[in-house]
């Protein structure tokens, strides 16, 4: 240990807000990376699976029902 | 040979590979890096000049290092990108340049704090400081030129061109501390000395520089497979993937 006490660890010899700052600036900007890019990957996977189920559910209702269906109708001619 | 070339190029191939080197990856940088920070910052020595602010060297040089190297695989990328049209160079310079650019505004933000106590100021138009600046427009240009262009295959060439002609910059921060003598001091590593430091200094600076690498490697997979996502959203592979969870 290069320090007598915790408090002497904190103050780094009055050279502790720098020494801080700089480390809190990098792990908060590290974490913000790390879990900004792992949202991102799961997001674009979210809206992949959620354009496949609507296209799955727009196929099941157009496939039984055709759109046009031809009856013949009997018209009496006089 | 070209068969290994073929496979690397095939993003499908890439995604699988990733998928599995990335706990890792992951595991070893955090190892690494948490090791080296906490040896550095609790039980290195200190500096008999510096004092302690010179504890802000275990993030201060891996990020600076990881800055440039980016930007050196990016160029490698590009050369790639060019010449043999390969969609993973492409989707790999995409993916790292944001990364590349917290890396260097970490670098100059670091050194902006250390240069206080240590130089007396934050900031001072010193040739390493001004060519680190120089990187960070470059990353943030790539990222502005590609979001510019909306064609895929234009935007590819285009941002593969201005990488290139940013290796320029690289010699040049490299060498500033040596072609002009200003404040910034000279490299900690180099290939051919032994380091000037005492060993309790130097390993724990080495740790956190491979933790940093092997985290960049985690971060370049996931960005890349987020962006080969959203290229081949239409492919059946991708389709399987999402659906079931394998490649």
């Amino acid at each position: 240990m290069a320090f007598d006490s915790f408090s002497a660890f904190i103050a780094m010899d009055g050279h502790g807000p720098y020494v801080w700052a700089c480390y809190g600036v990098f792990f908060v900007a590290m974490v913000a990376l790390m879990a900004g890019s792992v949202r991102s990957r799961n997001a674009i996977i979210a809206s992949c699976r959620r354009g496949y189920e609507t296209q799955a559910d727009k196929s099941r209702v157009a496939s039984p029902t055709p759109s046009a269906t031809f009856t013949r109708v009997n018209i009496p001619q006089d | 040979m070209w068969r290994i070339f073929h496979k690397l190029g095939s993003p499908k191939w890439f995604f699988g590979i990733a998928a599995r080197f990335m706990p890792w990856l992951l595991a070893g940088g955090l190892l690494l890096l948490m090791a080296g920070i906490i040896w550095g910052l609790a039980f290195a020595p200190e500096d008999y000049l510096q004092g302690n602010s010179y504890r802000i060297i275990f993030i201060h040089v891996p990020s600076a290092f990881m800055a440039q190297s980016v930007y050196i695989m990016m160029a490698c990328a590009a050369v790639v990108t060019l010449v043999w049209r390969m969609k993973l160079a492409d989707v790999f310079v995409k993916a790292v340049a944001p990364v590349g650019l917290v890396l260097t505004f970490l670098a100059l933000f670091t050194g902006a704090v250390w240069g206080k106590p240590t130089w007396g100021t934050w900031w001072i138009w010193d040739a390493r400081l001004t060519s680190m600046l120089i990187l960070l427009f470059l990353y943030g240009g790539v990222i502005a030129l590609d979001r510019a262009i909306n064609d895929e295959k234009s935007a590819a060439r285009a941002v593969a061109v201005l990488v290139l002609v940013g290796v320029v910059n690289i010699p040049i921060i490299k060498y500033s501390v040596e072609w002009w003598n200003t404040l910034h001091q000279p490299a900690t590593f180099k290939l051919t000395e032994k380091p000037s430091m005492p060993a309790e200094m130097w390993v724990p600076l080495l740790l956190s520089v491979l933790g940093l690498y092997l985290i960049f490697g985690w971060l370049a997979c996931v960005r890349m497979q987020a962006e080969i996502l959203v290229r081949e959203r239409r492919t059946r592979w991708v389709k399987t993937f999402v659906t079931t969870g394998k490649v």
